[in-house]
Order: structure tokens, then sequence, then C-alpha cells
């Protein structure tokens, strides 16, 4: 095929000799302009694919890398001068008629001004964290060594400069190194807060969730028509179990008033750029770094501190700050779901439909109907889901197994279960379909071999050719595994939530909790970028995921491709 | 398949005979067990799948069930030996209500006929002239005494259960207290009452042709002591001789008829101002009764002629009195069998009503969706009477002889119909037909506009840009890709295109919508100066290629041009956006949207049908270029040899050769592409306003099918229209992607086919 390819290159020239080759008559005559075009095209396909990838990281990593703080005097015309400390995010040419529909007295001197967007942090004080700056008006820029950047449990970022620590309201006497201070103190703090964290939503969750199995049952007995006075054996262990656990509570609740006592002990003052000095309780500092006193590996080691930060944590401020982790597990175990169903079943399917099923017109239609299924918009399924699933099945279980605690539907409602079983009709398509194409692919050959071994047609399946078959339907649950963790518009409608309370799988019997709601990658994405509060804070964390997103399903279908190939150069040799 | 049964598989191994069945048997079984296993397996996968469409269906099926009733056993009121002047039923259609002549209430068993309690009006003796309906969905009536006077009375079911039964208790209530309202110097032909918590507003016309109108107005002081104002009666101006009075629940607008001359006095009695006489209508025929729709903005009419016409007040559109309310003739309803209307009943929550007719039929009709839903034969004597239960699942038909039949109404989905769905309709409080789609609102007697037209306007809108944006780009490059490139580039370029499939659709929307809208927002000069450019550019970047050195030209292979290209072209599209700007500014006045408006007046949006074109474009570019790309390589090597060879040029032989070969695979390509644009949902649901339009700009937004479902399924209730209509708009989803793909597939096996022998 190569030499085909060149055969058709190598033509080009020979057939134009005989003529006017170089006019531009002669060049239109030959129609090379269009095969320009058509290569035009291919680099244009080829360009977005690129540019899409690079735009994701680039806009996406920035965010945790610690950028310089600028201080510098705001002078807009006919305004008071204003004292920023800023984060300087990005720079773009505006033209001065767009501008001044915007309200900015600019002048006319020019046709375009560059326009900053700056995030200037301090909400709490400021009111908006991000805004934007004509580049002119931003005069006496520096960039102060000490200025330092604080990360908060709310209002978000801080910017400003240290000016004391008190312990218990008294100042503490810091010496000569105010910051190695400070930082010792955030450590304390961090620990404290991990501590309290622990016992909040480890001991005392657990604890909600006995009581909650409490009330449960004891709403099963009445419905059982078991009532105090004709049994109450059950009811008195009812009672003791509620005891244990609301003595347990007390127990915790004094441990968690010593640590909130200790943790509030610490405040740090700070100063703002206008002069202005603020307190702030240690207990509400998650971090804090300087900037512009960091040198490159510092601050490449920090950048790698805050993106592990982002993958393990969770998220705080409406998901506008801190991490994904409860979205990246929440992916992860719905695809895992997803795959013990899919998988089996794709595999039994493509198994009856190749070795199975007499060939025929049936079987064909069959074959391209399940074919185009993988087709039909994946909206339909989540339609399918709801509607089947989740209000159908689900609203019987309920009734059939958890009559308890009716009217609060348990597994009537969208959850992880009925989220994966919805992506699993999704990707069944794709499984069976990489599967049969792998069983087409054995030779005969080996089939007949076997059998005319004298093993039986399922000894033949099992020990022949699902092995050689095994790299295909590999394949095929990787595309699916790919195409389930980016698969938004179902999930929007069986199961995935903004926020989960708490997470799907954890120490509490039955550990897996099917009927949960969930957390997801993609639909975080959608959520926090168009449903969220603060816009320009959240959207660095957009990119982020995204990229996040982008690597993880490019990873898996380069995998499947790379299997595919390997595959086929396996039975090459086979057949060969 | 030629398959050796293990049962005649020759047995070489001694020791299995040997051995006997023993070692034989637990394996047959095995296979046997597989099979089963296999087929069940694989059965159940199908069937499941098949299911997705079964069950579509059957969500889909009740929407074009049509309605029925049930009819209950007749049963003869218990009357209190006066004429009968209003009958209504509770909520739960166990109690029904009959109010006669001389104020007596008899509330009855609507299955038994027994008489459960009496109750008299506080009336002093007086007759009662008419009773009318204040505000039905609360059951408040108003009796027009005599006399002249008016009560205004309540009808109150309590609900009790003792013993776990259903107990109701009917009692009678006096919002305004039970002394009777002065209102005319005599009896009233007709009357209309309506009262809100602050006003109170009388309408009634005596045998004279006169028109009396008196407002109550209640104030109430910062103490809480409220204080009731009286207006003086006023007699309006009668053009014609009313003998039907109806008034809007907000006491705006009032309805004179005029019933033997068939016209209706339109008047406006907006409180503070004098009330004003807007026009008389000419209904054209003689009319026999006239209802208010729930929701109180349209009146139906009934006309002696078998002829039902719906009217409302809407506003002129163009001509010289635009922007004046007039009352609209919206759309007529005829009865069938040339009967003529007696009476009717409208639904307290919906916009359906119910008419009588002399030959004792009642026809259920809908409103805004034009139709005749159901008709059945009642009685055997005409139609006195018919009222609605509250929840409008029992329908009374009284007799004219006294004998009242009640029935079980079900009709759960009367809103749809095919003209509804597709065509323009006249939405209430709007001045013309039109496409609408809204489904839900604030308020519980909203008119639900379930338009189809809109969001599958929408639908192909959004797959016509995308498509014009991916087609080309998808099969040039495929053309070339699979024609022209060097196989070493090949193998890295298709994958890579190929992978572009697998991004998330939510990250592409993203993009589209966070990046791409605000990006194309503020360079939308180098938007086109860049697609102008482009495609001049680059032949004339050819050509002097061509006409460049031979050493330069060498250093780069034959079929590596696209790798030459791509600088370029990233440079051309980087000089683009340079210089827009400056553009923008000389040019357009430094905004070239507020130019567009000026001087085009084109609208722009910033999530727009351009951003999801593109972006749905990407989407698509590499389903289409994968397969076109496949098709085109495949198409055999030594057609195009042979071409070569009799002298065609490459481009002869693609144009003469190639692609007449291919087209077919070509064609399926891009079904396939427009089977994903369609049912794409996170592109467009975050790339464009979702509004419902129906233009097709290219800066305005779309709301598509698809989008549309993930937006409202959440918050629809389950078994509902708009619940069933979403799953109608996914039905047309699925049936269309499916259409196309198999088109698609089977046009492609065939080509596979033909290559084969070829």
């Amino acid at each position: 095929m190569a030499t085909a390819q060149q055969e058709i290159a190598a033509a080009m020239p020979k057939t134009l000799v005989a003529q006017d080759t170089r006019g531009v008559n002669a060049y239109i005559k030959s129609g090379a302009p269009y095969v320009w075009v058509t290569a035009a095209a291919i680099s244009v396909a080829f360009i977005i694919t690129l540019a899409l990838l690079v735009l994701t990281a680039t806009r996406g990593l920035p965010h945790f890398w610690p950028a310089d703080l600028v201080q510098g005097r705001y002078q807009q015309p006919e305004r008071d001068a204003e004292s920023l400390l800023v984060e300087i995010r990005s720079a773009e040419e505006i033209t001065t008629a767009r501008l001044r529909d915007a309200g900015l007295a600019v002048t006319d001197d020019k046709p375009l001004h560059q326009r900053l967007l700056v995030k200037q942090a301090n909400r709490d004080v400021n009111g908006v964290d991000f805004r934007y700056l004509l580049s002119d008006w931003l005069v006496e820029r520096s960039e102060p060594a000490d200025a330092v950047v604080l990360e908060r449990t709310e209002w978000g970022n801080f910017h400003g400069f240290l000016a004391g620590i008190d312990e218990d309201g008294k100042p503490v006497d810091s010496g000569a190194d105010l910051w190695a201070l400070f930082q010792q103190r955030v450590d304390r703090a961090n620990e404290l807060r991990s501590k309290l964290r622990a016992i909040e939503k480890g001991r005392i969750g657990s604890i909600n969730y006995a009581i909650e199995r409490v009330r449960l049952d004891q709403r099963r007995l009445q419905l059982d028509g078991r009532t105090p006075e004709n049994d109450p054996a059950a009811y008195a262990e009812l009672d003791q179990r509620r005891k244990e656990q609301e003595a347990a509570y007390q127990g915790l609740r004094g441990e968690l008033d010593l640590i909130k006592a200790e943790l509030a002990r610490d405040t740090v003052r700070v100063r703002t750029v206008d002069g202005s000095e603020v307190t702030l309780p240690l207990a509400k500092i998650l971090d804090a770094y300087r900037p512009n006193a960091m040198n490159l590996l510092q601050k490449t080691g920090y950048f790698f501190h805050r993106l592990w930060k982002f993958v393990s944590e969770e998220p705080r401020e409406a998901n506008t700050e801190g991490g994904i982790f409860p979205a990246i597990f929440g992916t992860v175990l719905m695809v895992l779901l997803m795959s013990v169903v899919v998988m089996p079943f794709g595999v039994l399917a493509a198994l009856y439909l190749r070795e199975y099923a007499r060939q025929g017109v049936v079987t064909q239609s069959i074959r391209i109907a399940v074919n185009n299924l993988a087709g039909v918009p994946s909206i339909v399924y989540g339609m399918f889901g709801l509607g089947f699933f989740v209000y159908f099945v689900g609203g019987n279980i309920d009734r059939a197994l958890y009559s308890e605690s009716l009217p609060a539907p348990t597994f009537g409602t969208p959850g992880i279960l009925w989220s994966s079983l919805t992506l699993a009709l999704l990707t069944l398509p794709v499984v069976i379909v990489a599967t049969e194409e792998g069983l087409a692919r054995i030779p005969r050959s080996l089939r007949e071999a076997s059998l005319a071994l004298g093993a039986t047609k399922a000894e033949t399946l099992w020990r022949v050719v699902l092995p050689m078959a095994s790299p295909a339907m590999m394949t095929g649950l990787i595309l699916a595994i790919a195409r389930a963790a980016g698969e938004v518009a179902p999930l929007m409608l069986v199961g995935v939530v903004k926020l989960a309370p708490s997470l799907p799988l954890d120490g509490d019997f039955p550990y897996l909790h099917l009927e949960r709601k969930f957390m997801h990658l993609g639909f975080h994405i959608y959520d926090v970028g168009f449903q969220s509060p603060n816009v320009e804070a959240a959207r660095p964390l957009v990119y982020a995921t995204a990229f996040l997103l982008v690597l993880v399903i490019l990873a898996l279908n380069l995998t499947a491709i790379s299997i595919r190939n390997r595959l086929r150069e396996r039975y090459k040799a086979l057949e060969g | 398949m030629t398959q050796v049964s293990p049962a005649e598989a020759p047995d070489r191994k001694p020791r299995s005979i040997v051995a006997g069945s023993a070692g034989y048997q637990p394996r047959y079984l095995k296979d046997r067990l597989a099979k089963i296993v296999v087929l069940i397996g694989g059965i159940g996968v199908i069937a499941a799948l098949l299911l997705i469409f079964v069950y579509l269906l059957t969500e889909v099926a009740p929407l074009f069930a049509g309605a029925a009733f049930e009819a209950r056993p007749a049963i003869t009121v218990p009357d209190d030996g006066s004429p009968a002047l209003y009958v209504a039923a509770e909520e739960q259609g166990e109690v029904g209500t009959r109010i006669g002549q001389s104020g007596v209430l008899n509330f009855f068993d609507l299955h038994s006929g027994a008489l459960r309690a009496q109750v008299a009006l506080p009336v002093g003796g007086i007759a009662l002239q008419r009773v009318v309906d204040v505000a039905p969905e609360r059951s408040v009536l108003a009796g027009g005494l005599v006399d002249g006077s008016v009560l205004i009375f309540q009808l109150d079911y309590k609900v009790t259960y003792p013993d776990d039964k259903r107990l109701i208790t009917p009692s009678v209530v006096y919002p305004r207290g039970e002394a009777p309202l002065p209102f005319m110097p005599q009896a009233p032909v007709h009357l209309a009452v309506r009262s809100s918590d602050d006003a109170l507003m009388l309408a009634g016309a005596d045998a004279d042709g006169n028109l009396y109108l008196k407002s109550f107005e209640v104030t109430t002081s910062l103490m809480g002591d409220s204080e009731v104002t009286e207006s003086a009666v006023q007699k309006l101006p009668a053009p014609v001789k009313p003998d039907l009075l109806l008034l809007e629940p907000e006491m705006r607008w009032l309805y004179a008829i005029d019933k033997a001359a068939g016209k209706i006095a339109f008047y406006r009695v907006n409180g503070s101002e004098a009330p004003k006489l807007i026009e008389v209508a000419d209904a054209d025929a003689p009319i026999v009764d006239a209802h208010y729709l729930a929701g109180g903005i349209s009146i139906i009419v009934a006309h002696r002629d078998g002829r039902l016409s719906q009217w409302f007040p809407a506003r002129q559109q163009g001509g010289a009195n635009e922007g004046e309310t007039y009352l609209a003739h919206v759309r007529d309803f005829q009865l069938e069998n040339g009967a003529t209307p007696t009476a009717i009943g409208a639904e307290p929550r919906r916009r359906g009503f119910a008419v009588g007719d002399d030959q004792g039929r009642v026809s259920l009709f809908y409103a805004t969706s034009g139709r005749l839903i159901h008709q059945q034969k009642l009685l055997d004597t005409s139609v006195a009477a018919l009222a609605f239960n509250p929840r409008a699942q029992l329908l009374l038909a009284l007799g004219t002889d006294g004998r009242l039949v009640a029935t079980d109404v079900h009709n759960e989905h009367p809103e749809i119909s095919l003209s509804a769905l597709w065509g323009k309709v006249w939405y209430e409080s709007y001045d013309e037909p039109k496409l609408l789609w809204q489904s839900s609102s604030a308020s519980a007697d909203f008119e639900p506009k379930f338009s189809m037209a809109p969001l599958a306007l929408g639908t192909l809108k959004g797959a016509f840009y995308a498509m014009i944006f991916a087609v080309p780009i998808a099969v040039l490059g495929a053309i070339f890709t699979a024609n022209f490139m060097s196989p070493e580039m090949r193998q890295v370029v298709k994958p890579a295109v190929e992978v572009l499939a697998a991004l998330p659709s939510v990250i592409l929307g993203f993009l589209a919508g966070l990046w791409l809208a605000p990006f194309v927002e503020s360079n939308l000069p180098g938007m086109f100066l860049a697609l102008l450019l482009l495609p001049l550019a680059v032949p004339t970047f050819g050509y002097l290629w061509m006409r460049a050195p031979q050493r330069v030209r060498q250093s780069v292979p034959m079929g590596w041009e696209a790798a030459l290209l791509m600088p370029v072209i990233a440079l051309i599209v980087w000089f683009c956006f340079l210089v827009a700007k400056p553009i923008e500014a000389l040019a357009f006045g430094g905004n070239m949207q507020a130019w567009m408006d000026h001087v085009l007046g084109i609208g722009y949006d910033q999530r727009n049908a351009l951003v999801v074109g593109i972006a749905m474009g990407v989407a698509v570019i590499p389903v289409v270029f994968s397969i076109a790309e496949d098709a085109i390589f495949s198409v055999p090597k030594h057609l195009s040899l042979g071409s070569l060879a009799l002298g065609a040029t490459p481009w002869q032989t693609l144009i003469g050769v190639v692609l007449p070969t291919a087209s077919p695979g070509i064609f399926s390509a891009i079904m396939i592409g427009l089977g994903r644009a369609v049912g794409e949902t996170m592109i467009v649901l975050m790339a464009t306003g979702n509004t419902p339009v129906t233009d097709f700009s290219l800066f305005s937004g779309m709301r598509t099918l698809a989008a549309n479902v993930a937006v409202e399924m959440p918050e629809s209730e389950v078994g509902s229209t708009h619940f069933r209509m979403l799953f109608l708009s996914g039905l047309v989803l699925f049936l269309f992607t499916f259409f196309f793909n198999t088109v698609a597939e089977v046009v492609r096996s065939r080509l596979r086919r033909k290559y084969s022998s070829l």
C-alpha cells in the first residue's frame, strides 16, 4: 500500500513535465491547488487536536504555580488612587470603543489598550477577588519579597504582609524570623484540624449512621406489627443500641471541644496593602507561602505540592476552591461497577452472536442494530435509566425491601448503582462489537484443531478461543471505560450531584452504599464552570479538572489502540 | 458453519472408552450448560437493549391514547321542589351539590343519589334568580336574588377519617357575611361576580337591557383594621341587550353577551379608571352559552349552529391600531352530527371544557390543542348543565328531566395533538399564533406550551452549523490522508485525529462556553478574516511552493505537504487575529457586535450557533474523518494506478476514479456524523443560551431536543404530560439517529462487498 502512495506521488511531476509547468493556469489545471486545500484541511484538524490539548493544559496547570505578587498603585483618571497587591492572571488587547462602552474613561490616543485580569484576593475586605485593570493605569509596580499569600478555609485567599502572631490574644515574641514561626504555627493548626476532621467525619459519621439504622429498624418493627407491648425485647435491644451510640457521642464531644480550644489559640495579624491590619484565626488558614521570595526550585516544589492537594483533597467554598478527590473517587468507583456489569454480559452477547447464533439475516440485523445503539444519543440512555431503573425498578425495590424508610426513597432515587447500570447499557455495544471483532479474527483452523482433538465446544471456547480473544475484550473494556468516564449527560439524570455529603464507599456496614449519589469529574466540570457563584475563581480549577480527565481518557484510549495493534500483529503471525 | 459435534468426535483416547460414560458425561453436561448460559445471557443482553426502545414507546404511548368516559348509573337528584340553578361535585367525586331556585342546597351521594345534607341559604324567603361561579377552584359561588341583591357563599367539604374510612361533611360558609349585598334595583337576567383578597366586583344585567357594575374595595390599615369602601352602582352604556355576563377573575375585562343577536360587548373595567366599552364583536351566530376557561383569560362561546368559539383579549399586530387591545377570535370547534350545544362545563385547572348538546351527548374539547378529544351520549334528554369536580376526574351532566349522570373522566394528556406539536398555536396572552416551548411556570393555572417545532429547529440548526464546519475539514482531510499522505505521517495523523473522538463532550462544551464564546465575541473580525483568508492563502502558498527553488522543494518529501502547511496555517491564523483588533477599531467603530446591530440589524448572543457549530464540529470531525478515510483508503489500488498509468493527474484520478468509488462510504460517514451532532447534549447545553428560538441566525443561540431533556427531566413530574413529552423527544432522537446509522451501516456493508468483488 505504501508503494502505491509513492507511485501516485511520483506520478505528479512526470505528467506535468511535457507542458508549461510554471504558469498559474497550469498550476490550476493540474489540480494541485485542490490538493493543497485538502492538505490544509487535515492540517487544520490536526492543529485543532493539538490546540485543544495544549489549551486545557496551559489554562489549568498555571493555577498551581505560585505566581509572583505585584504591588502597585492603580490610578484611574479622576478617581482616588488605590494600592493593590495582585496576582496577574492574563492580559489581552481591547479596543478603546469597547472599554468606553464598559464605562472606562480611556483616552483616544491609541486604538487598543492592554487589559489585565488580576486576582486581588481578600474577598472579605474587597467584595470580589477578581477584577480587570487597565495596564496603563497600574503604576509604580514592584514585587515585595515579604508579600504572603494565605489560603483560607473561607473567603478565598488573602494577600498581605505578616505583622505578628498572637497566642490567646497576647503577642508572641517571634525573634528574628517571624515567617519561620508562622509556618510552624500553620503546621500545628493543620495537624489539629486533621484530627478534628478524623473525629467529625469518621467516628461521628459512623455514630450518626448507626443511630439512623436504629431508627429504621424501629420503623421496620412497627411495619411488621410489633409494638413495644407485644415485643418488648426487640424494643429494649434498640434502646440499648441507641444509648450506646449516644454515650459514645458524648465522649467524642468532649474530645472535640478540647481540640477546638487548642485550635483557637493562635491568631495572626496581617497587614493589607493599603495599611489596615486584620486579625485572622489560624484555625482558618490552610496554607501560606511567599511567592516573591521563592526561587525556581522552591516554586516547582510548591507547584507539585498544590497539584497533589488538588487531587487528594475535598472541595471547599461551593466547589470553587480545594480539591476534587470525591469526584475522582466517584468516577473511578462508578466506572469499576460498570465494568463488572458490562464485561460478562458484553462477552456473553458477543459469544452468542458469533459462536452460537445461526448466521443469517436475523443475526446480521441484530448485529447492525447493536452496532447502531452505540450511536444513539447518550441522553436517551439517561432517560431510560431514570424512567426504568430509578422510578420503576428502584421504586419497586423500595416498596418491597426498604418500606421502613418510605416516603424517603432509598433506591427509588438516582444513585451510583443506577448510574453504573445505565452506563453499562450505554457501553454494551462497544464491548460487544470489539469482542465480536476479536472472535472473528481467530482463525477457524484453531477451533477445528481443538474440536478434532476431542474437546467439546465449551472447552474449545474456554481454553482456545477466549484466551486468544482476551486482548480484543480488553480493548472493548478500555474503550467502554474511556467512554463512560467522560459521559455526563445521562449521569445528570441518574445519579451525580454537585456535592455529595459522603463517599459511596466507607467504613460503615455494608461499606459499599450503592444507593448513594456521587460526584463525577465530568459533571464537576459542567457544574463548577457553569453553575458556580464565582466563575473566575473556579475557572482554573475547571481547566485543571478537564486536563486531568483528558489525560485519563487519552491514556485509556492510547492503551486500547496499542493493544489492538499488537493484537493485529499477533494474528498476522498466526495466519501466516 | 460446519462444526464437529463433540458427540461424534472420534474417540481416540482409549481411556475414555474404558471408563465408559463416567468421564464423558460431566464434560458433555458442562458443554450443554455453557450453551444454555450463553444463549440466555446473549439473548438477555440483546433483549435488554431492545427494552430501551420498548420502554420509550410505553412512556410515550399514553400521550396519544385519547380519553374515555366511564359513566355511573343515572341518578335522580333529590330536589326541593324548585328548578335547579347549579350543580357541582367535590374533589373526591363522592358528594354532589344541587342549588334550587328556593335557595336550598341539597348535598347528595353521587353513587346512590341519596340525600346527605340540606342547607338553606339565608335569603329570607326571596327566590334565587341566578347562581354563578366566583372562584370555581375554591367552590366560591354567588347567588343573584330576585330583589337584585347578591349573596356570596362557599361550599366547604371537610374530609375526616373516622375508623380509617373517608367521611366527607359538606357545609356552607359565607366569606362576605350572611346578609345579601344590595346591588340592582330589580332581578338580574344574568350576573357576574369576582372577588379577590382585597376587592369584590359585581356586574349584572336586567330584563330591560341595563348593565350595572359595582365594586367593593377592602383597605387594611397599619393597625390591621380593614375597611370596606363601596363604590356607587354604575350603569354602563349597553350597545347590545346583554343576557349573559362574564367578568375576568382579575376584574379587568367584562363581556356582555347578547345571545339572540350573537354579539359580544367587550369592556375594560379596571379599578381606577372609568369603565370603557372597547368594542362589540360580532360572533356571526346566535349564542347559547358562554363560559370562562381555567386561568381566567379565554372565554368559550357556544353558538346555536353547533360551533364553539374561543376568544381572549389581545393586542393588534401591525396596521393603524398597533398595540391596541381587541377581542381576538382565536379558534373554533365544531360539534358533530349537527347538534346544538346547550351547556358548557370547564375544567378548573386545565384548558379543557365539555359541551353538552340537545341530543344528550357530551363532547370533550381541549382549547390549546384545538381538538375534540372524546364524545359520548350520556343522557336521553338534552343536557341542562355540566360541571367538573375540581380535579376534573368527574363530570356531572344534568338532564332537563332532572336526571343526573356522573361520569369518571380519564383524560390524562389532552394538551397534545399533531397540530399543537408542530404547528403555530395561538396561546393565551400572546398576540398572534407562535411556535413556543415553555413547559412550566411559577403559577398553577399556567397554559403549558408544548410545541416541538422550536426544539426540532434548534436541533437541526445546531447540527447544520456543525456539519457546515466539520464536513469540509473531515472529508477533505480524509481525502488527503488516504490518497496523498506519506504512510509514515499517516500513522501519526490518523490516530491523533481519531483520539479527538474520545474527548468527552463535556470538555468540548466547557471550552466552547467558557473559552471560545468570549474569544469569538472579542475577536469576531479575526474569525471572519481567518475564514476568508485561509482558503485563499493555502493555494497561493502552493503556487509559491511550486515556484520555489528545487533544492527547497526537495527538502520536504512527497506526502508531507500537510506538515509543511501546519506552521503556515498557524501563522496565517495568528496574523488574522493580530490585525483584527486594529481593523475592528478602524472599520467597525471598535465594536463589531454593536456595528452589526446598528448597521445590519443582526443581534448577537455571546453563546451562539457559530460557537456551537465550531465546538460540535470538532466533536463530529473525527467521526466523519475516520470512516471517510477508511472508505477512501480501501479503494482498490489497481483502480487508481490504472488511471494514473493512462496519464491522468493525481487530482483527476481522485475526482474520476477514487471518489466515485468511495462516495457511498463518505456518505455514510456524513450520516453517522449527523447522528452524533443531532444527539449531542453537553456541548449544546454549555455553549448555547438554551433559549428555544425559531430563527436560523448564526449569531443567536438555540435549544435542542437533547439539551432540553437534560435541563427539564430532573424537575419533571413523573407521568405528567411534560414527562411524556420529554420521552417523546427522546424517542424522536432515538429513531432519528438509529435510522441514519442504519442507513449508513447498510451502505457501508454494501460498499465493503463491492470492494471485495473488485
